[in-house]
């Protein structure tokens, strides 16, 4: 900010010297998974002996990724879907009407978001179980919907708040009804936000291994919880054909977060919220 | 720890300047504030006033100058080494403190008995007035009662300087009145100098002893109220001094310094320089209460607009040309009627015009 | 005509329940709010309480008996000790490093950059990042023969299938989660308080020592809390980069084997249940303590 102390010079490299540390080590670690999905052998040396992409086709084929993919995406779409439909309005009510138990309503839209998946999974897991939905394509759908319906709501509360009231009442004054205010005005304005909320979803939903871990069968798997279970029986398979999914599966969870980014600051979420409670 | 004593003569901006990337905030300003003198850093918004402030207090350090406090030179000190008070505009008073504990930080830092501490506080709050709101948190007061809180705190130290940056911006128009004086009479109480930035040029001519004009970062005119009011010494500051009406026009005549202009609008108005080499093309200023209708009134156009303001109404007319008029009038005139407006010839200014910024009618405020 | 007629000829007419319950704001927009709030009391509160009750009717004994079998052998109350010697130090640790981070960050031009690239631990998900760590921190990773290279260590040191292994995987998937946190709550600061209290003396240890820290304190104590329940209920990085059978058998893991290789509901809901209790009372009793801080609006000037 200013003139520095020596001993503020040497706290801030300290700092910034751990930050470098802590990248450094994530990406090497990411490295690692990469390049050993890349390489022919490797083992005992700094890089592998050589170069080959036959990892990746043997993965594809002995875990079947096609299916799983598939599966993964159907159901990661599926939770998308449903979670905007369900949760935007809910956070259009929460955010224009203070109606009594309102604060009761945000608790427990705020629940599933603080208790642990692992910890409402098994109790959740067994009540599918009974209902004959554990296994099945819509049971997982369901489980993953527990957290993210909530997470739209949270999320689009304050991109909402933020839109003025007084752009809808001059809608309404022009006589647009309730469904066209949505359509017209609301879904339009609100695009960023439900399209940052969605991308979001899916970052949640492909990259959420409780609970779909707890409530899938073999046909209704997703890529995460495909790759545990190869990590788990590791031994049997080569070690390069699971990195090989690893990659697959980060890629397919890094897609959507850079595109996610590009639309919404992490940091802006909670800091306008903030912002728009102060004014 | 405070290094230095109330018992100073002077702070001297030698030469300072700021440079953000490429831009330059602030460019060689020069400046001398003796003690008990109040000076007030007058310009429209982004014209290097707060900047000037920020660099003072230590917030900002300077691309290039010095400042000294008598012969000690302060610039390489960082903030809490200066030991000046300073009130912030939107008062950054600690939320989580009382009212007491956020005047008697300052004193804390510095590590004095608590007794002292105490004293001290008590006597600051005194001095704002506000001894029976000390165990209150900021949040509870009012904003006219944080801003005292915010003096209390800055002159709790018993700084050699006080800076204040736009301490009224956030008040209503009667409190800001207030408050006004209540600044003033601190400043006389205390007998440190206090730099005061502000863009309202009222508030300005009110409270200082000088005014120092900046614009694009650099230093236009110092000067005390009334010459800064009488006198401006361009157009721009004429204009940001409340010389609305800017007319183009060429000198004609010239008698010492009063000239005779004739005006683009049409007319010849006699009118003074403040710069003895103006002309010939000048451009003309006059406040809009200076500006008023009379039968040989030499500018002529029509009325667009009128509002009553209690003594008088102001109006807007339309001259030939299609410039705009701003006048005064003791009576009501009738929208779309022609007026011969005049100015006696001490309130009319005329200015190179190729020295200042091309006339713009109704820039500034 | 008719309208005014018709509202003047009953003046004493009594409000419609539509009109009363607009008064309280509950309309037609406010019933926008109920599928996504039934749908979190079915899928949500109901398995919940249903697994409450049920961990009350266990496959043999009395209606406590899976939790008196839980306290009575080590092999599975030990597990609460087990989790909470990873969480706890796992989220001071993150709390301890995100702090200084964030206020270096928020004065930094380019934030999203970093912040982007802090974030992505989260995406990755914590079986991704055991999968990686298994290979960097393993005896052959690139870990080991850089510290060997430089002559740090003689022999690979151990750092998978162990504590030390779970817990630096905790601490990359919960830093990012953390650090996005503390640096909402610092950036939400006004720079003008610090800058108050440079001008009124205060060192940059100072300012931070009283100023920062007791307007981010209510703020830490519930990033305290939700970084200790997500530690708190580690799984598969316990699993795959731990020892599952020994000193990382966390509480999940007891509750997910009396589900899926005992297939014993009833204990395994009994377990959860226990966690949620954990879980809850660390919550509860930070919470409790953040009560005695100042909790009003960081932001400064006009509260």
């Amino acid at each position: 900010m200013r003139f520095e102390t020596a001993l503020g010079r040497l706290w801030r490299t300290a700092v910034w010297a751990f930050v470098v540390f802590f990248v450094l080590n994530v990406l090497a670690m990411i490295s690692t998974v990469v390049i050993n999905s890349l390489g022919t052998r490797w083992l005992g040396t700094w890089l592998p002996a050589g170069w080959t992409l036959r990892w990746y086709m043997d993965a594809w084929h002995r875990f079947q990724l096609d299916d799983v993919l598939l599966v993964t995406f159907e159901i990661a779409g599926a939770v998308v879907v449903l979670s905007a439909l369900i949760g935007v309005p809910a956070a259009y009510a929460l955010a224009r009407r203070n109606f009594p138990g309102k604060s009761i309503v945000l608790v427990l839209f705020l629940l599933p978001l603080l208790v642990p998946p692992i910890t409402f999974g098994v109790p959740l897991a067994t009540v599918l179980y009974r209902a004959g939905l554990a296994g099945t394509m819509s049971g997982v759908i369901i489980a993953n919907l527990v957290p993210t319906v909530p997470f739209t709501v949270v999320l689009m509360i304050p991109f909402i708040e933020q839109i003025d009231p007084r752009v809808e009442h001059a809608a309404r004054v022009f006589g647009a009804g309730t469904g066209r205010l949505f359509t017209r005005i609301l879904v339009p304005l609100l695009l960023p936000g439900i399209f940052a909320a969605t991308l979001l979803s899916m970052v949640r939903t492909v990259s959420m291994f409780e609970l779909t871990f707890l409530t899938a069968g073999s046909s209704s798997q997703t890529l995460v919880v495909a790759l545990y279970y190869s990590v788990f029986a590791a031994g049997v398979r080569p070690g390069q054909s699971i990195d090989a999914m690893a990659v697959i599966y980060m890629a397919s969870t890094l897609i959507w977060l850079i595109i996610a980014l590009r639309f919404v600051d992490p940091t802006q979420i909670v800091a306008r919220a903030k912002r728009s409670r102060a004014d | 720890m405070t290094i230095l004593s109330r018992d100073f003569r002077e702070l001297r901006l030698d030469g300072i300047s700021r440079r953000f990337g490429a831009q330059n905030a602030l460019e060689d300003v020069s400046l001398t504030v003796p003690r008990g003198e109040f000076v007030a850093l007058l310009g429209p918004s982004g014209c290097g006033k707060s900047t000037a402030l920020n660099c003072i207090a230590g917030l900002l350090q300077l691309t290039d100058g010095a400042i000294w406090l008598d012969d000690r030179r302060i610039d390489p000190l960082q903030s809490e080494d200066r030991g000046f008070g300073m009130v912030f505009q939107n008062y950054a008073l600690f939320p989580h403190l009382t009212v007491r504990r956020n005047v008697g930080f300052g004193l804390e830092m510095q590590r004095i008995g608590r007794g002292e501490v105490e004293r001290r506080v008590d006597e600051a709050l005194g001095v704002v007035r506000l001894t029976d709101q000390s165990d209150k948190l900021p949040g509870q007061l009012s904003g006219g009662q944080q801003q005292r809180v915010a003096i209390a705190r800055a002159i709790a130290v018993e700084p050699p300087v006080v800076l204040m940056d736009e301490p009224l911006s956030n008040l209503d128009a009667k409190l800001r009145l207030e408050m006004r004086t209540e600044i003033r009479r601190i400043h006389r109480l205390l007998g440190s100098a206090t730099i005061y930035v502000t863009h309202d040029q009222e508030e300005a001519l009110s409270l200082a002893d000088r005014i120092v004009v900046l614009r694009d970062g650099r230093v236009r005119q110092i000067g005390t109220p009334s010459e800064l009011y009488r006198r401006p010494i361009d157009i721009d500051v004429a204009e940001f001094m409340g010389f609305r009406n800017a007319l183009s026009g060429t000198v004609v005549r010239r008698e010492g310094d009063t000239v005779e202009v004739d005006c683009a609008v049409g007319g010849t108005i006699r009118a003074r320089v403040v710069d003895p080499k103006t002309g010939p093309a000048v451009t003309v200023a006059i406040r809009p209460g200076d500006l008023t209708p009379g039968p040989d009134g030499p500018i002529v156009g029509e009325v667009n607009g009128l509002e009553y303001r209690g003594e008088s109404w102001f109006g807007t007319a339309t001259a030939g040309d299609g410039q705009e008029l701003f006048f005064r009038s003791h009576m009501s005139i009738a929208i779309g009627e022609t007026v011969r407006l005049d100015a006696p010839e001490d309130r009319v200014l005329a200015y190179d015009r190729a020295a200042g910024a091309a006339p713009t009618s109704g820039g500034g405020r | 005509m008719s309208v005014s007629s018709s509202t003047t000829g009953r003046p004493a007419r009594r409000l419609s329940l539509a009109q009363r319950l607009a008064a309280r704001d509950l309309d037609a927009v406010t019933l926008l709010v109920v599928p996504a709030a039934l749908f979190v009391v079915a899928m949500f509160v109901y398995p919940f309480l249903y697994g409450l009750v049920l961990s009350f009717h266990p496959k043999e004994g009395d209606a406590l008996a899976n939790y008196t079998t839980f306290f009575s052998d080590p092999y599975m109350y030990g597990t609460i000790w087990l989790t909470l010697r990873l969480a706890l130090p796992v989220t001071v640790i993150n709390l301890l490093i995100s702090v200084p981070i964030a206020m270096r960050v928020r004065h930094m031009r380019r934030q999203r950059i970093l912040t982007t690239i802090l974030v992505l631990p989260i995406t990755l998900g914590t079986v991704l990042i055991a999968e990686g760590l298994l290979n960097y921190l393993g005896p052959q990773g690139w870990l080991n023969r850089t510290l060997i290279t430089f002559g740090l260590i003689d022999h690979p040191i151990r750092l998978v299938h162990n504590y030390l292994g779970v817990l630096l995987s905790l601490v990359i998937t919960g830093f990012p989660f953390t650090f996005l946190l503390t640096l909402s709550m610092i950036s939400g600061i006004d720079p003008a308080l610090e800058q108050a209290a440079a001008t009124l003396g205060a060192r940059a240890p100072q300012r931070f020592r009283r100023i920062v820290l007791p307007l981010i304190l209510p703020g830490l104590a519930v990033t305290f809390c939700l970084a200790f329940v997500d530690a708190f209920s580690v799984f598969p990085s316990a699993v795959m980069l731990g020892s599952p059978a020994g000193e990382t058998r966390v509480i999940s893991i007891a509750a997910a084997q009396a589900a899926f290789e005992k297939y014993d509901y009833s204990y395994a809901s009994a377990i959860a249940m226990i966690m949620t209790v954990i879980q809850f009372g660390f919550v509860g009793i930070v919470l409790a303590l953040r009560g005695l801080f100042y909790k009003g609006p960081a932001l400064g000037g006009k509260g």
